[in-house]
């Protein structure tokens, strides 16, 4: 468990930290709160030569109302969101699922915009920005360009981001009094979820599946019954629709679909407040 | 909880047995400032790395290291084959079934030519520092002849694969004990119920907080000895051990374990890299160490549990189990490490429980696997056999449709203070069963949850509570000699202890027990304060440290109190006899006529005329002419104490869980525990230790498996994957005890450092199956893990079609 050899760098400002992302391409990588890229450093799956450090850059850690969305910086950790009373507000469920992520260690090192940039299927901040229909913002030497979330996660680990992009905000429209509901089935309190749902009932219904494929993925099947007027539960059973879910020790992709199934239900079923399901 | 706050010592600073104590050991750990091996700060020290197999099982055809001895800060890279002559002799197995022979292989710290399981050492590379070490280990390329991999003990038993070919099976031994067979035979032909269950007990990884670590020192005068330091349970053991197979003169070496950071059995061993460190320190005349990583930690250390096991039980019509019958099948791993083979048969005479059964049979055959060697875990055998025969209870509860509670109060062995001789060699110490489950049922609330259940069950609900309730007794206190010895023991155990009292009236006490999270220090000078009424302050405790303390063979199987304890409190008693013949010698009275009370002997009716033993002992010190003739100057003594019988230590814990019939999580509400473990010295470590006990066993219950895939790779090397229950995954947990004194030991102590993880286990997989009966479920195999559940709810359904459909 000890990385192989690299060199590191502390960027001071965004601009240089896409300038040492030109200057060193495809071997450097930006090391936000580590608690995604250091494990897989230590276990020498990544062994970047540069690391570009980005976690002082404080003036990316906010949460910002923009009138009809929250934008919310990159470098914002997940207990300065757990804790917001903006998003507390407008915008619970992410306030809410970032007090699920991890432990304390976790929640108050790990950053929104390295969980989003990571772009793992199994973590739960992706699956909330799908739900949301939020809007990724990334800098990069050709300037700044917007992402859709719907387009951001590409394949396993993969995102839109180019190599010597960074993603600097997120925005979320505003869910104001809207129902929604965060369905996190896993074993231990520290754990990842073994399938997670994102569900946010806002006019239209925005649902999303956490670990049910190689990248975090919406549940279409179900959004688009839910908008034609199916029951819950005649949704819910199109849950795993077009999944590919993974397998391995907590779960095979039977019991994943199942369990989807199953999640699918309450948390529509939580987001319509018809049950008061353990959050 | 029952104690936090703690009324620490009287005015006097004295404390008493049975008083309730913060653990002196705890503000440094705590603090951070404790130092644990890894942390000892050794000069010019090399790191050592070790390169480790990757496949379970293979032919080592070479072994290329030219490029890593050439990597950057490398001072010497080693295969096995370099290595070979440092070796004097082969790590001897210290437990082994008797009289049944044991074949066991030759294996050494390195492999040469074979490698057995994924994690086996295959090279070493020293360098100037830990990372340069970690780098050149990528550089070394092993060619390995990829032979088939045996991962289950039954495949083993088939011999289709055998791994050691100068054993020509992979059967180790084959142990048989039928207490007459013809009666067990019998009860089974004239049996109103029989039971027949198969249980698997996973592999579980011990886990320690702290892994492993070691570092070999040169004597830095130039002496030509050595200092181990190493993350031990069993310092002087260790010493031995390595003398035996490196070769270092046993008196040249000085093996010191500094704070160690839990070992649960997993540091009662000789690894490979004590043995590599010593002898690299010695080829390279330059201290070595070695720590090891957490995912390392999985595959180098040894794995627990890794049985199955088929049990019997034949009952008459009123319940009445009238015999047990098992067949044992334990998983050793690669090869046999000091205890290993002894594991499975520790827990043999424990399968009829804390039940009067009159006839009682079974066998055990243990193999080798490509997997690594299994040997103690937190309860060594007993977890294993307390889980099968209280499944099987609930099993003929269930048959009978009677309460498991009712089932066990039926068969309990009736009340005994001193000795009961079981259907199966062991005499009991003491023990009172009926007390410890109407306790725990009255915590629990039985009645009501029974009511709770039923309401439940008629509402249709999906989430349905289960009630499991588990008796057990078990053995601690290893030390008796003769019954070690008659159990199969290869090496004595006993207790020792000294006692100095300094010339200032403070004492210092060595003791053998090798503390690792127990707490012995705090413990040990209870008992000292206790007994010679000095301040508890003023006691030191030293140990784990063979140049300073007595030699104590190791601490594990809940031992310490009831024989290294004891041995302290025999001293104490020798202190004591020696001050009152001075005291009386000064007195000028007679020994008979005096007392002694809180550290001070007066003759009685005169307490005015007191003279403290801390006085005394200045006297024996430094006032040396006015001891009686013949007597020896100072006042110290010291004790090597072997025990006439072991210990038992027994009681009842309940488990509420609650199942989601649609995902299959168990949720658990509610755990009680009454142990009993015999007299309480300190009720805080009791808690302590019940608590720790209780996650582990909770942990093998619903969480912990070893897992390997069909090839012998591990699935589940890393703590992302191996689940370790934390203090959020379990309730707040209802304990309470009651107290049988042991006869076996001055203090009337039994021992509780594995009851908490003997009784967990089965009672929270009686409490899911009886959650699932009404859907037709029967067993559920460990770890209950939601889809383990979710399937077999499934497979019950598709068995069972008519049982109750729960509908939405
Ligand atoms: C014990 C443990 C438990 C955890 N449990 C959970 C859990 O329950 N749920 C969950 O969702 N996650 C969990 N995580 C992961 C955690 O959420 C990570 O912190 C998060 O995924 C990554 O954020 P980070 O800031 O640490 O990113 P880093 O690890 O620093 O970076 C991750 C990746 O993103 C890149 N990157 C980071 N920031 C940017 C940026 N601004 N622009 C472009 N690229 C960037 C990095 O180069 C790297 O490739 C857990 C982690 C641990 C160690």
């Amino acid at each position: 468990m000890i990385s192989a050899a690299f060199d590191y760098v502390s960027a001071r400002s965004v601009d240089e930290a896409v300038s040492a992302l030109t200057e060193h391409g495809d071997d450097a990588k930006l090391l936000a709160g580590g608690h995604s890229l250091i494990p897989l450093m230590k276990l020498r799956l990544a062994s970047p030569s540069v690391l570009v450090d980005v976690g002082r850059l404080r003036d990316l850690s906010y949460v910002r109302d923009t009138g009809d969305e929250i934008a919310i910086g990159a470098l914002t950790r997940y207990r300065d969101l757990e804790i917001n009373d903006r998003l507390q507000a407008d915008l619970p469920i992410v306030a809410h699922v970032a007090g699920l992520i991890g432990d304390p260690q976790v929640r108050h090192r790990g950053t929104i915009g390295g969980s989003l940039a990571h772009g793992d299927a199994a973590s739960d901040m992706p699956a909330v920005v799908l739900a949301l229909d939020g809007t990724l913002v990334a800098r990069g030497p050709r300037g700044e360009r917007t992402i859709p979330a719907a387009e951001f996660f590409c394949g396993f680990l993969e995102t839109a981001l180019a190599p010597d992009e960074m993603l600097t905000e997120i925005r979320l429209p505003k869910a104001t009094g809207a129902g929604w509901s965060y369905q996190k089935f896993r074993r231990r309190a520290l754990d990842w979820a073994i399938v997670g749902v994102a569900a946010v009932r806002n006019g239209r219904t925005g649902v999303a599946l956490v670990n049910m494929g190689s990248t975090p993925i919406r549940a279409s099947a179900v959004e688009r019954a839910l908008a034609s007027g199916s029951s819950i539960a005649d949704a819910a059973r199109l849950a795993a629709d077009g999944t590919e879910p993974p397998s391995d020790l907590n779960a095979d992709p039977e019991y994943r679909r199942h369990l989807a199934e199953v999640l699918v239900r309450r948390a529509l079923e939580e987001a319509d407040g018809a049950v008061t399901a353990q959050r | 909880m029952t104690t936090t706050e703690i009324p620490a010592a009287d005015g006097k600073g004295l404390v008493k047995i049975g008083q309730p104590l913060l653990r002196r050991e705890d503000e440094p750990i705590l603090r951070g400032e404790a130092r644990f091996t890894d942390d000892v700060p050794i000069p010019g020290a090399l790191y050592m790395e070790v390169l480790r197999s990757s496949h379970a099982h293979a032919r080592i055809r070479s072994i290329d290291t030219d490029a890593a001895r050439t990597s950057p800060g490398v001072v010497a890279v080693y295969t096995g084959a370099d290595l070979a002559g440092e070796w004097v002799g082969q790590i001897p197995v210290l437990i082994a079934p008797d009289p049944a022979p044991l074949l066991a292989p030759r294996w050494g710290p390195i492999a040469t030519d074979k490698v057995n399981y994924v994690g086996e050492p295959v090279a070493v590379v020293v360098a100037e520092t830990r990372a340069r070490a970690a780098d050149a280990l990528e550089a070394i390329v092993v060619d390995y002849d990829v032979l088939p991999a045996v991962v289950s003990p039954e495949d083993a038993c088939t011999d289709r694969v055998v791994i050691h070919d100068e054993l020509g099976t992979n059967k180790a031994y084959t142990w048989e004990v039928v207490i007459t067979p013809e009666s067990v035979d019998a009860a089974f032909a004239d049996a109103a119920y029989t039971v027949k269950q198969r249980h698997i007990q996973q592999r579980c990884l011990p886990a320690p907080m702290e892994t492993r670590a070691v570092c070999a020192v040169p004597d830095p005068m130039g002496g030509g000895g050595f200092t181990l330091y190493s993350s031990t349970q069993m310092a002087h053991l260790l010493r031995t051990l390595l003398a035996m197979t490196v070769g270092v003169p046993e008196q040249k070496l000085r093996v010191i374990a500094p704070n160690v950071g839990g070992g649960f059995g997993s540091k009662l061993q000789t690894y490979p890299e004590e043995s590599l460190c010593l002898a690299l320190a010695r080829r390279l005349k330059r201290p070595v160490r070695w720590v090891e990583d957490r995912s390392e930690c999985g595959v180098a250390m040894i794995h627990g549990r890794g049985q199955v096991q088929d049990i019997e039980l034949a009952a008459d019509s009123d319940g009445k189990i009238t015999a047990v019958r098992v067949h044992l099948l334990g998983d050793l791993g690669a090869h046999c490490k000091l205890f290993t083979p002894g594991i499975p048969v520790i827990g043999g005479p424990f399968y009829h429980g804390c039940y009067d059964v009159p006839a009682f049979a079974i066998t055990i055959t243990s193999v080798y696997t490509n997997l690594p060697p299994t040997d103690a875990y937190r309860g060594a055998g007993r977890p294993e056999a307390t889980y099968a025969i209280e499944r099987a209870v609930d099993g003929l509860a269930a048959e009978m449709n009677m309460d498991p509670a009712e089932i066990r109060r039926r068969n309990f062995i009736p009340p005994f203070e001193n000795g009961h001789q079981t259907v199966c060699m062991v005499p009991f110490d003491s023990g009172n069963y009926e007390p410890a489950l109407d306790q725990a049922l009255e915590l629990a609330g039985y009645e009501q949850l029974r009511k709770e259940q039923a309401d439940r069950r008629a509402s249709g609900s999906t989430k349905h509570l289960g009630v499991g309730i588990a008796s057990y007794v078990e053995v601690c206190g290893y030390a008796p000699s003769r019954m070690m010895a008659a159990g199969g023991g290869k090496f004595s155990l006993w207790g020792t202890s000294v006692v100095r009292f300094l010339p200032t009236g403070k004492i210092v006490v060595t003791t053998g027990s090798h503390p690792h999270g127990q707490g012995h220090e705090t413990s040990w000078a209870q008992i000292v304060s206790d007994r010679l009424g000095v301040p508890y302050e003023d006691v030191e405790v030293l140990h784990s440290d063979t140049a300073i303390a007595p030699y104590g063979v190791l601490t594990g199987g809940s031992r310490s109190l009831s024989v290294e304890g004891a041995a302290l409190s025999v001293t104490c008693d020798k202190v004591i006899a020696k001050a009152k013949t001075l005291a009386a010698h000064l007195l000028e009275a007679a020994e008979g006529d005096l007392e002694f009370n809180d550290g001070s002997f007066n003759v009685k009716g005169t307490p005015s005329r007191a003279l403290p033993i801390t006085g005394l002992a200045h006297t024996a010190a430094f006032d040396a002419h006015l001891l009686p003739e013949g007597m020896e100057p100072n006042l110290s003594a010291e004790t090597t104490w072997d025990p006439p019988n072991f210990t038992f230590p027994f009681g009842t814990h309940i488990a509420v869980v609650e199942v989601d019939e649609e995902t299959g999580a168990v949720a658990l509400v509610k755990f009680v525990a009454v142990d009993d473990c015999g007299n309480q010295l300190n009720p805080v470590i009791v808690e302590g230790q019940v608590h720790g006990g209780l996650v582990q066993g909770i942990g093998q219950a619903l969480f912990e498996l070893a897992a390997y895939d069909d090839d012998g790779n591990p699935l589940s090397p890393t703590l992302a994957d191996y689940l370790v229950p934390s203090a959020a995954e379990v309730p707040s947990f209802t304990l309470g005890s009651t107290v049988t004194p042991s006869p076996s030991n001055p203090l009337g102590t039994k021992g509780v450092g594995e009851s908490g993880a003997i009784g967990s286990a089965p009672a929270v997989i009686n409490a899911v199956v009886d959650a699932l009966a009404p859907l037709g479920v029967t067993n559920v195999i460990m770890p209950a893990s939601p889809m383990t559940v979710w399937r077999t709810i499934q497979a019950a359904r598709a068995a069972a079609p008519n049982a109750k459909e729960n509908g939405r």
